[in-house]
């Protein structure tokens, strides 16, 4: 099942990427060939090996529940584009909800 | 703003509700779900944050321990099953709540599943299934700012506190709940309380809806009276109390019952509650949202041990609605009197005093009545007030004895409150036993008779409820420091 331009165009509003027509028609068969050189592994590994999320195997690392010192504000607030009252200053956000 | 509404009666008459809840409960560890910083409600904003809440490129997440704890123990207490491996995955969305533009979940591997609980609602028992309880951060805050109404909609610009960002939320999901007719929204509601009262019983979340820290979006829609398939449902959020659950839920009911009758047709779709009355319609949700959920490869998976989840079990309270029958048995208190009590927050209190040997119904009494009023007054807990309930049976022992009357037994309160020390202390040092010297009292008696022949001459004629003006002279010329019952029975006998 070959990617299409569509379905290229569709994971680019997902990832707020505006991609032109041009860069769609160009991308869509160069992630098809990374899609299936994934699928060749999925073919070459059994139905007895499960898929790898996590290239350890560790499981249970936890933390314990212990306050440790934040950030300084002013550093915090240093990389914002806008700050007003402490707080990161940001544009209004349509068609969402609060 | 108020759409049409189908009056509830006729709504309920015509249509089935099936109800879904999602509750979000913020846990009261003292640090966030992967970092350490601070868990604290109120802090000035982005006070509590480090690369790792806020999302910097190269910070990496630790889970805590506490955290899974406190949710293994919900989930046990919800009669789920605990998974045995689960992992965190992200969930994609672009807000800037989040500045990783993730926020950092389970999807489908919950760490606790297919669970129950049992309600009752006005003597019924509604029998409530849990689907899944999982893990997962809360998200920062947004103040809109600009524009004139404090709406989104009208807003220029937003300002983002991270504070709350990546504080550790179990979210609660139910099943959908068919069969409660036109109890559904007291259901809902009382399902809310109940887990309210889970959660403070289990100790892991200070459960105060007003600061959010559980909030619950309701889901509900409706089917032609005894159909199989669901209708289209719609989602409220923002409902910030248990009266909120209830009314916004017959809100949207008879809303959609207005719009199904008149043969129009519900839009699936998330929708806001406003505290006047009203939901309005936010975001739709006709396409299905796609979060491209994948597993997070930046922690690893949890797999609590089997002994761990046992241990765990092993340290479950008494369910709230388990002890309140226990306790209601023993005390032999009516529903009112049992419902006056949970709601008055009083039965601990209640408890330790008739453990310190006081009666059920004495206890009760003081700490629903006199004591509620100086609590209210003071504005703080029962257990808050400086009187143990030890003190509180003292005083109430002091009573039978006969030392103190109920209006002395007051200033004795008075005087323990007052840091005067015990009961005892503050009868011997205000001199408050009342006068059990007969003489003194018949003396005073006798006066009272004499001062007041026309009363006198009616408790003769056999009007014995005249007594009344005569024990209230009596009263006050011992200033209070007497037993009415003895008062009464010298006068009887006097005029007799
Ligand atoms: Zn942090």
């Amino acid at each position: 099942m070959a990617l299409t331009a569509a379905d290229v165009a569709r994971l680019g509003e997902l990832a707020r990427i505006r991609l032109t027509d041009e860069e769609l028609a160009r991308l869509a068969p160069q992630l098809d060939v990374i899609l299936q050189s994934v699928a060749r592994v999925t073919e070459v590994a059994g139905a007895d090996v499960p898929p790898t999320s996590h290239a350890l195997p560790l499981t249970n690392v936890f933390r314990e529940d212990v306050v440790t010192p934040s950030l300084a504000r002013d550093a915090v607030l240093a990389a914002a584009p806008a700050v007003e009252d402490g707080r990161f200053r940001v544009p209004r956000i349509l068609a969402e909800d609060a | 703003m108020s759409a049409d509404l189908l009056d509830f009666d006729e709504a309920l008459a015509a249509y089935d509700p099936v109800l879904g809840l999602e509750v979000h409960v913020e846990l009261n560890t003292a640090s966030k779900m992967f970092c350490g910083c601070a868990n604290a409600f109120g802090g000035e904003p982005n006070t509590q944050t480090c690369p790792v809440c806020l999302g910097l490129p190269g910070s990496l997440p630790v889970v805590n321990g506490k955290a899974i704890e406190s949710a293994i123990r919900i989930g046990l207490a919800l009669n789920c099953s605990i998974a045995s491996w689960c992992r965190f995955a992200r969930k994609n969305y672009f807000y800037p709540d989040m500045t990783k533009d993730f926020q950092t979940s389970q999807y489908d591997e919950p760490i606790a599943h297919d669970g129950w609980i049992d309600l009752e609602v006005d003597g019924e028992t509604y029998r409530i299934e849990i689907e899944r309880a999982h893990m997962e951060e809360d998200a920062g805050k947004l103040v809109h700012a600009g524009g004139s109404s404090g709406r989104i909609g009208d807003a220029e610009y937003s300002l983002v506190d991270y504070n709350r960002a990546g504080t550790p939320l179990v979210e609660i999901v139910t099943r959908p709940i068919t069969g409660t007719g036109a109890k559904a929204p007291q259901v809902a509601k009382a399902y809310v309380s109940f887990l309210r009262d889970l959660m403070l019983s289990l100790g892991v979340s200070d459960v105060r809806m007003e600061q959010g820290s559980l909030r619950c979006d309701a889901n509900v829609s409706l089917m032609p009276k005894g159909a199989t398939q669901f209708g289209l449902r719609t989602e409220t959020k923002n409902v910030n109390s248990l009266r909120s659950v209830e009314r916004a839920l017959t809100y949207e009911i008879q809303r959609q019952a207005a719009l199904l009758s008149s043969g129009g047709r519900v839009h699936q779709e998330t929708r806001h509650w406003h505290e006047e009355g009203y939901t309005t319609p936010g975001r739709s949700k006709e396409q299905a949202e796609d979060y491209r959920y994948f597993p997070e490869p930046d922690l690893v998976p949890v797999a609590p041990p089997r002994e761990w989840v046992e241990q765990l079990r092993g340290t479950l309270p008494e369910l709230p609605n388990v002890r309140r029958e226990r306790l209601q048995a023993a005390w032999g208190y009516t529903d009112l009197e049992m419902q006056d009590a949970v709601n008055a927050g009083a039965l601990d209190v209640i408890e330790a005093t008739v453990s310190a040997g006081a009666t059920p119904q004495s206890a009760r009494k003081w700490w629903l009545t006199e004591l509620a009023r100086r609590a209210n007054e003071a504005g703080v807990d029962l257990a808050a007030l400086a009187i143990t309930p030890a003190q509180v049976a003292e005083v109430q022992a002091l009573v039978d004895a006969g030392t103190v009357n109920d209006k002395l037994a007051r200033q004795v309160i008075d005087g323990v409150l007052a840091g005067e020390g015990s009961p005892a202390d503050v009868v011997a040092a205000r001199g408050l036993a009342v006068v059990s010297d007969d003489g003194a009292l018949s003396a005073a008696v006798d006066a009272a008779i004499a001062a007041n022949p026309d009363v006198a001459a009616r408790i003769r004629d056999g009007k014995l409820q005249a007594a009344g003006a005569l024990i209230g002279a009596v009263m006050k010329d011992m200033r209070g420091q007497a037993d009415a019952g003895r008062v009464r029975e010298l006068i009887l006998q006097k005029l007799g």
